[in-house]
């Protein structure tokens, strides 16, 4: 014989001013069943909690129904209350009288009657749920990071100090990201690579990791805590075992006037490269694209230069396959291309240039030795226009979102233009200058009151060249006056947007992407480093614009996240899956077509001999997320939802029927 | 209708073109009052507090962003650094302290100097109180109204005010003494300008 407790919270006013509280109290009291019935003030509060868990053992309740606010909020607080008085949390539930009554209707006597049924099928489905476990899921302890930029970097260590194995996939020849690439680093203006490499080195270096770069994952099957992954491993076509990185066949390669990705097209490179000095591996790969051998056979001086016969031009991608428990995505960010702009010469004018490339010109192992000089014709540069929002914060542009650090190295560029060219002037054009952050406005303010920037606000309009000059004309809205400025060099603040093949990656994962192409985070306050998908995590500039401080931050979040799951012996998770009737299960599969999160495997029966009776479904306690899909398209009622079972969902419909 | 056709006014202006050329005048500004007008960041206090900005043609925190842009012909022609009375409330309130009051004398000596303020009525009244402190020692009233009401030909400008301000005492009959130590301040300041 069942006895329900029920417990109605006021909520302060929440629930009280809108619903006759006493009277829900009066009418529930004489459900059948219920042997309990009473209202508090603030039921979540200690004294709250101490009522339900000393009617537990009064009164000998087999089963608690909590009339509240949403199960979202407090769910957790009264079945860990019932725990605590001995009994099973999952025979506790709550009737959700505040979202879905108090706060949404204003008439108080049909919101009294309406809170009455809510409650009423409460009782009516708690009196059939079972008492549940939680299901243990063993987890691999071994993770794996994609991204070999600073957030990734950061990630692997951090893991890997804590005493766990990771794997490292870059898809790039070598690790560092879009920080190798920088100058120098806002606010305090250390050398990127001088704060960067040794971390670079750390993670070659480091027991725990496996580097794998030049490598892209292909494919990710499994649930949090048992992931399988394949890796493919692209053909570098140096026997990265032999060789020493001598740089014997760069010297020799006779094709030298590739484009430099590193130098975001600035430099030059060679048909077989090291993208640039402190590369992490510091080992060569050919560009197929461009190597004389690959386009027409013959050349192969590399091979003949090579001292320990490390070039092997047979070399093929490699499959690898690994075990881990955790994945945390690390992808990171590209620019978004200067040529959407047409009125500022869309791509057409050299001297026009983006940020990223203005590093490469300030960078001392950069293509012009950190002097600033034209890209059309090495002149040097006296006048420099820096142009902020180019693509953030326009609509038009499919891109509302701020781009958030544009404003802060925009600056940065103004003052180390100012150090290398003493006699030189910046202009910068900016709608907004926003710089919160730690040192941030100071440095702002420094470019402009003693490096001399002329900060300038309001949009450029169009960019055009005339007498050797680019000249820029826009509008300084604080003097109500429109501006031409003739410049040797315009450099492009573009929005950052994620990198190229992120949807792909995410959706092998089934971790869901925000409306710019950013990977979505499983609540932008609360859990910030998680996804939607158990077991997967964000760090750095997949998830959203963010600068190097916070990317090592959020990167050091997501390590924490992976080691507290790591340092447990099994995962706890959600007992309210699917389950299967074995005994009727006919095998069809019907429930594996449906299913979402690929939780449904085949089982075999055999009688004792061993002999093959028949195939059901199984249902992966690790991958199943309870969503029902499977008791839906079971054509024989053979499938079905722990705590929230057919029965017990019928008897709720009853009990509102009924009355 | 009138902010519209003022609005098309303004976008038919020839965009000042900002040139090493212009950071000149910038930089006398900066050197002459020794004040950072470039660190003015538009805030507008100043010119939310100013009590003559209803008056004014360009408000003083735009005469600061045009000092930056080295208007000089813009800031030196304007009204408005000549009816800033100095009251000194932009320079109290200045949140990256600025002497504002302080830029605009420099601003008035500039427009002087080159020319721009000739005739102005403000410059011959600013030109009689000088020469009434130098001559008397402190403000010798009557003297005063005398000389600049000559000077600017208004003979008769707020003549219908004498018999109040007589009754009330405020146009003495004779000049205070001590007069010879404020003329050699004058002369003083004078000689180092030369």
């Amino acid at each position: 014989m069942a006895r329900i407790g029920v417990f109605i919270c006021h909520c302060g006013e929440n629930i009280a001013r809108t619903v006759d509280v006493a009277k829900v109290r009066d009418a529930i009291a004489k459900h059948p069943g219920v042997v309990h019935a009473i209202d508090y003030r603030y039921m979540c509060s200690a004294p709250g909690q101490e009522l339900i868990r000393e009617a537990i053992k009064e009164k000998g309740l087999t089963g608690v129904v909590v009339a509240a606010c949403s199960p979202h909020m407090h769910e957790k607080t009264f079945r860990n209350a019932c725990t605590v008085a001995g009994l099973n949390p999952y025979l506790c539930e709550m009737a959700n009288i505040r979202e879905h009554c108090s706060w949404v209707h204003s008439d108080r006597e049909k919101a009294t009657e309406k809170a009455i049924e809510l409650v009423r099928f409460l009782v009516e489905k708690v009196k059939r749920n079972r008492p549940l476990t939680p299901v243990k899921v063993p987890i691999t302890k071994r993770a794996l990071v994609i991204g070999g930029g600073i957030a990734g970097i950061q990630a692997a260590l951090d893991i890997a100090d804590g005493g766990y194995e990771v794997i490292l996939v870059e898809r790039q020849p070598s690790i560092g990201g879009h920080m190798a690439q920088l100058s120098e680093t806002f606010p305090t203006l250390d050398c990127s690579q001088c704060i960067l490499t040794p971390k670079m080195v750390e993670v070659r270096q480091h027991p725990n990791i496996r580097l794998l770069t030049y490598s892209e994952v292909e494919d990710v099957k499994g649930y949090v805590g048992n992931f399988e992954v394949t890796i493919r491993k692209k053909a570098r076509y140096v026997n990265e075992e032999v060789c020493t990185g001598c740089g014997a066949c760069i010297q020799r390669c006779p094709q030298k006037r590739i484009p430099a990705e590193f130098e975001r097209g600035l430099g030059r490179r060679t048909a077989i490269y090291i993208p640039f000095p402190q590369a992490v591996p510091n080992i060569p790969v050919i560009d197929r694209e461009h190597c004389a051998y690959f386009r027409r056979g013959g050349c192969r001086l590399c091979e003949k230069e090579c001292p320990r016969n490390a070039i092997d031009f047979n070399q093929q991608d490699q499959l690898i396959t690994e075990k881990v428990g955790a994945i945390i995505l690390a992808t990171g960010y590209d620019l978004i291309p200067s040529d959407l702009y047409s009125e500022y010469g869309g791509g057409r004018y050299k001297d026009v240039i983006d940020g990223l490339q203005f590093e490469r010109l300030l960078s001392a192992s950069g293509p012009t030795n950190g002097e600033i000089l034209r890209p059309s014709d090495n002149k040097e540069v006296k006048s420099v226009v820096f142009i902020s929002c180019v693509g953030s914060r326009d609509r038009s542009k499919g891109i509302p979102y701020c781009s958030k650090i544009c404003c802060m190295y925009v600056a940065k560029h103004a003052i180390l233009f100012k150090h290398k060219v003493h006699d030189g002037q910046a202009f910068v054009f900016y709608m907004d200058v926003r710089a919160a952050g730690k040192g941030y406005e100071e440095f702002v303010r420094r470019a402009i009151e003693e490096e001399g920037a002329v900060y300038l606000r309001g949009r450029v309009s169009k960019i055009y060249q005339q007498d050797g000059k680019l000249i820029v004309r826009g509008v300084d809205t604080l003097s109500g006056m429109p501006v031409e400025i003739p410049a040797d060099l315009v450099v492009l603040a573009t929005a950052i947007k994620a990198s190229d093949g992120v949807t792909e990656l995410a959706q092998k994962l089934g971790v869901p992407v925000d409306e710019h192409g950013f990977l979505a985070e499983a609540h932008p306050k609360l859990r910030p480093v998680e996804t939607q998908v158990a077991g997967v995590f964000l760090a750095g500039t997949c998830q959203a614009p963010r600068d190097i401080p916070d990317t090592v931050a959020q990167a050091s979040g997501a390590a924490s996240k992976v080691l507290a799951m790591f340092s447990q012996e099994a995962i706890e998770r959600e007992p309210t899956i699917a389950k299967v009737n074995e005994q009727t299960c006919v095998g069809c599969f019907e429930c594996q077509r449906v299913c979402p999160y690929r939780a449904i495997e085949r089982k075999e029966i055999r009688d004792r001999q061993g002999n093959l009776v028949k195939v059901v479904a199984y249902v992966n306690p690790g991958m199943c997320a309870g969503c029902g899909a499977c008791t839906v398209a079971c054509r024989n009622h053979s499938v079905d939802l722990e705590g929230f079972a057919e029965e017990q969902m019928f008897a709720e419909i009853s009990a509102i029927v009924a009355a | 209708m009138k902010q519209l056709a003022e609005q098309i006014a303004r976008t038919d202006e020839v965009p000042i073109l900002l040139t090493e050329e212009a950071q000149k005048f910038t930089q006398e500004v900066i050197g002459r009052s020794g004040e950072r007008v470039d660190w003015c960041y538009q805030c507008g206090k100043c010119t939310a507090g100013c009590p003559v900005t209803f008056a004014m043609d360009i408000e003083p925190s735009r005469v600061m962003r045009l000092v930056q842009l080295g208007q000089e012909e813009r800031v030196l022609r304007s009204k408005a650094i000549w009816l800033c009375v100095g009251c000194q409330t932009c320079t109290t309130r200045c949140p990256q302290e600025i002497d504002i009051a302080k830029v605009m004398d420099t601003l008035r000596e500039m427009a002087t100097e080159k020319g721009y303020a000739a005739d102005r009525e403000v410059v011959t009244f600013f030109k009689s109180f000088l020469d009434n402190i130098r001559k008397y020692g402190r403000t010798f009233e009557p003297m005063l109204v005398f000389q600049y009401n000559l000077k600017s030909g208004h003979l008769f400008q707020d003549a219908d005010k004498a018999p109040l301000l007589l009754s009330k005492g405020k146009l003495p009959m004779r000049p205070s003494k001590g007069s010879m130590s404020v003329q050699r301040i004058f002369d003083a300041l004078e000689g180092n300008k030369r």
